[in-house]
């Protein structure tokens, strides 16, 4: 008899957890791969290839601990953005003009201060620019209830031309044939960890995450900002004020992704170039859906799709597939999120009655 | 200053401003339809994108510009019958499966594109024009307005046909009920599930020839992400629109007017960056909405998927 009852507490504190999870993951790579042999290809040697680069080779395992950095500070944006309720859509905007000014601003500032506090510096120039970019979403949406998924979408269209704008006329470095801003020299961008190209902006990221998460899980700040999230009307009348709390959760929110611009351009490039715009916003929405807003998940899953990443960008030069293939995969695995959440949330209905 | 009321400038202008607004006026009514009824249907982009895709596909391999207009439609609605499934049948969150129909969309057309057109880049002959006794005549108008393909009075004609549609019919009724009460539809008889799918359709179909029309007409050739966001913002444009459209209309002409300046202006010989005018459209909804944010109308269920007998 215990034994019974205790296989079945295995099957729904384990296994189920589980397989909501994997079972996304896994349907969105069979649909991906049979997307692949519509087109020619062989799944099992792309996937293959795409673990290989992304994960066991050397070289290719850097990368893909580097190209954790600036999405760990978008995911951790997004968390505190989504369990505030709030759809922060505008990350793109608030990263690339974060990141635009942080690459004017840090060759400059790094004459007059000493290294380290120019890295302090450009942190909270990137925060503060990002959180700035959000504040006319935070205003319609707090004032005028306007729907903040259009207005953050705007403000994005708007953010990555004014920093295209940016880039080509007041920054502009003079000596360069492409628009570009002036170069951070390598020696002076973000100190590496050991033999490796990998920069202490990973941990930073990292970090990121985890801080969030303890914020909003943890802390009296973060219960009234998932009680606003939850239910808007309840936190008017527990006595908090929601305007207020609607600003912090849109400021932070876009601080951190504008940090993740930050990290990206004095971590990796140390220029930014007209037209650039990695557009990691959209991507990591599934990634943090998949965590289910978890700090611990969520770094988890940016790391399987870093390797995603890097290893897809291998695979489009050696076997042909672009790198387009990767954002069929996020809208399959966001699709089948979506459905897997269903069949759970059905599954639980029809064993409570 | 005397370039600017030259007749090429204007011509410029205007022509352009319709090339760019009859995409943005065709979403515009289309997401309008879906949020009536309840949809709120951020796959709106990924829907025009596809409807590109085959639009050229079909123009392209079937030598015909209708022919590419329906296949345009038939993409649209291939992309919102998924949207139905998931959010009107299911009832998932709408906004989720929006953002993953539209990030695939993306991937998927950008990807067949890869594989069919990135060696050869085909293009299509200038698309044939029913030109408008009299009017196409009009100096300053005519080539502009009067002297353009059937889908463009179509679309305007379509406006007029909607406005007719939400305001005397029982189809308008429905949808507005659909958005605003469902429950009482249900209570009424008809189907709230069976009045959005419709909608939803409805929307794919008219988005899709939108995006044809931005491929053939606009461009003449498909690129990836070609519609670069234009679907968002024939998403505000219905918003703005308080159900209206009308108002959609007036918003299309004006986002087609700044998103044509730029070429004009070159024509012209003023040499403004691209970057600078790009950003006018998107300050201009920004600044209207500060403006104007209070009159924003949005149905009361919109987002909310109807289950009947669920409070």
């Amino acid at each position: 008899m215990s034994i019974v009852a205790n296989k079945n507490r295995i099957i729904s504190d384990l296994a189920l957890p589980t397989l909501r999870i994997v079972a996304p993951i896994l349907l969105a790579l069979v649909a991906g791969g049979l997307i692949l042999i519509l087109l020619g290809k062989d799944p099992f040697s792309y996937y293959w290839y795409v673990v290989k680069r992304g994960l066991l080779s050397w070289s290719g395992l850097q990368a893909t601990l580097v190209r954790t950095a600036p999405l760990m500070f978008v995911a951790a944006g997004l968390i505190v953005a989504f369990r505030a309720g709030i759809w922060n859509l505008g990350v793109d905007g608030q990263f690339l003009l974060a990141a635009v000014i942080v690459a004017a601003v840090a060759p400059s500032l790094n004459q007059y201060i000493p290294n380290w506090t120019m890295f302090v510096g450009a942190f909270v120039i990137a925060g503060v620019v990002g959180g700035a970019w959000s504040v006319i979403p935070a205003y319609l949406k707090a004032s005028h209830g306007i729907n903040e998924i259009i207005t953050t979408l705007m403000m994005t269209f708007l953010g990555i031309s004014l920093a295209n704008v940016l880039v080509k006329i007041p920054f502009n470095d003079p000596s360069t044939t492409v628009p570009q801003t002036v170069t951070l020299p390598v020696e002076e961008r973000l100190p590496r960890l050991f033999d490796t190209i990998i920069h202490q902006g990973v941990l930073f990221g990292v970090v990121a995450v985890l801080g969030v998460h303890f914020l909003m899980t943890r802390t009296a700040f973060g219960l009234r900002l998932q009680v606003v999230g939850a239910n808007p009307k309840a936190a008017v009348h527990a006595g908090l004020n929601v305007r207020i709390l609607t600003y912090f959760a849109f400021g932070l929110s876009a601080a951190l992704a504008g940090m993740g611009g930050a990290v990206e351009i004095l971590g990796v490039w140390g220029t930014v170039r007209a037209d650039w715009n990695p557009a990691y916003g959209l991507l990591v929405v599934p990634l943090v859906f998949l965590a289910r807003f978890h700090g611990f998940g969520t770094i988890a899953f940016v790391l399987f799709f870093a390797v995603l990443m890097i290893g897809g960008e291998s695979a489009s030069r050696r076997l042909g597939v672009p790198t387009f293939f990767v954002l069929v995969l996020v809208g399959l695995l966001l699709m089948f999120l979506a459905i897997v959440e269903y069949l759970d949330h059905r599954w639980r209905q029809t064993r409570k009655t | 200053m005397s370039a600017l009321l030259t007749e090429t400038f204007i011509t410029a202008l205007l022509f352009g401003a319709v090339t760019a607004g009859v995409p943005l006026l065709l979403a515009g009514i289309g997401e309008q339809i879906s949020e009536k009824a309840g949809v709120l249907n951020i796959g709106l982009e990924g829907m025009m994108l596809v409807g590109a895709y085959t639009g050229f596909c079909g123009a392209y391999y079937l030598n015909s510009f209708w022919l590419g207009f329906l296949l345009g439609g038939l993409g649209g609605i291939s992309v919102a019958i998924l949207m139905v499934l998931f959010c009107v049948r299911l009832g998932l969150n709408q906004i989720v499966i929006g953002i993953a129909l539209t990030l695939g969309a993306d991937g998927l057309t950008a990807l067949l594109h890869h594989f069919q057109f990135s060696r050869t880049y085909p293009r299509l002959s200038s698309v044939e024009t029913m030109v408008i006794p009299f009017a196409g005549a009009i100096p300053f108008l005519g080539e502009a307005f009067f002297q353009r393909h059937p889908i463009v009075y179509f679309s305007i004609v379509l406006v007029f046909l909607l406005i007719w549609i939400f305001k005397k019919t029982y189809i308008g009724l429905n949808l507005q009920a659909a958005g605003d009460v469902p429950a009482a539809l249900d209570v009424t008889g008809v189907s709230v599930v069976s009045t959005r799918t419709w909608a939803v359709i409805a929307t794919g179909f008219l988005a899709g020839i939108g995006g044809a029309f931005l491929a053939n007409v606009g461009a003449g050739l498909f690129v990836p992400f070609m519609t670069g966001g234009a679907g968002f913002i024939a998403i505000v444009l219905a918003m703005l629109a308080r159900g209206n459209p009308t108002w959609v209309l007036y918003g299309a002409g004006l986002f087609g007017v700044s998103l044509s300046l730029t070429t004009a202006l070159q024509v012209a010989g003023f040499n403004i960056p691209t970057d600078v005018v790009q950003m006018l459209p998107f300050t201009m909804v920004i600044l209207m909405l500060i403006l104007l944010g209070r009159n924003s109308y949005l149905p009361a269920a919109l987002t909310l998927p109807y289950v009947r007998g669920e409070r």
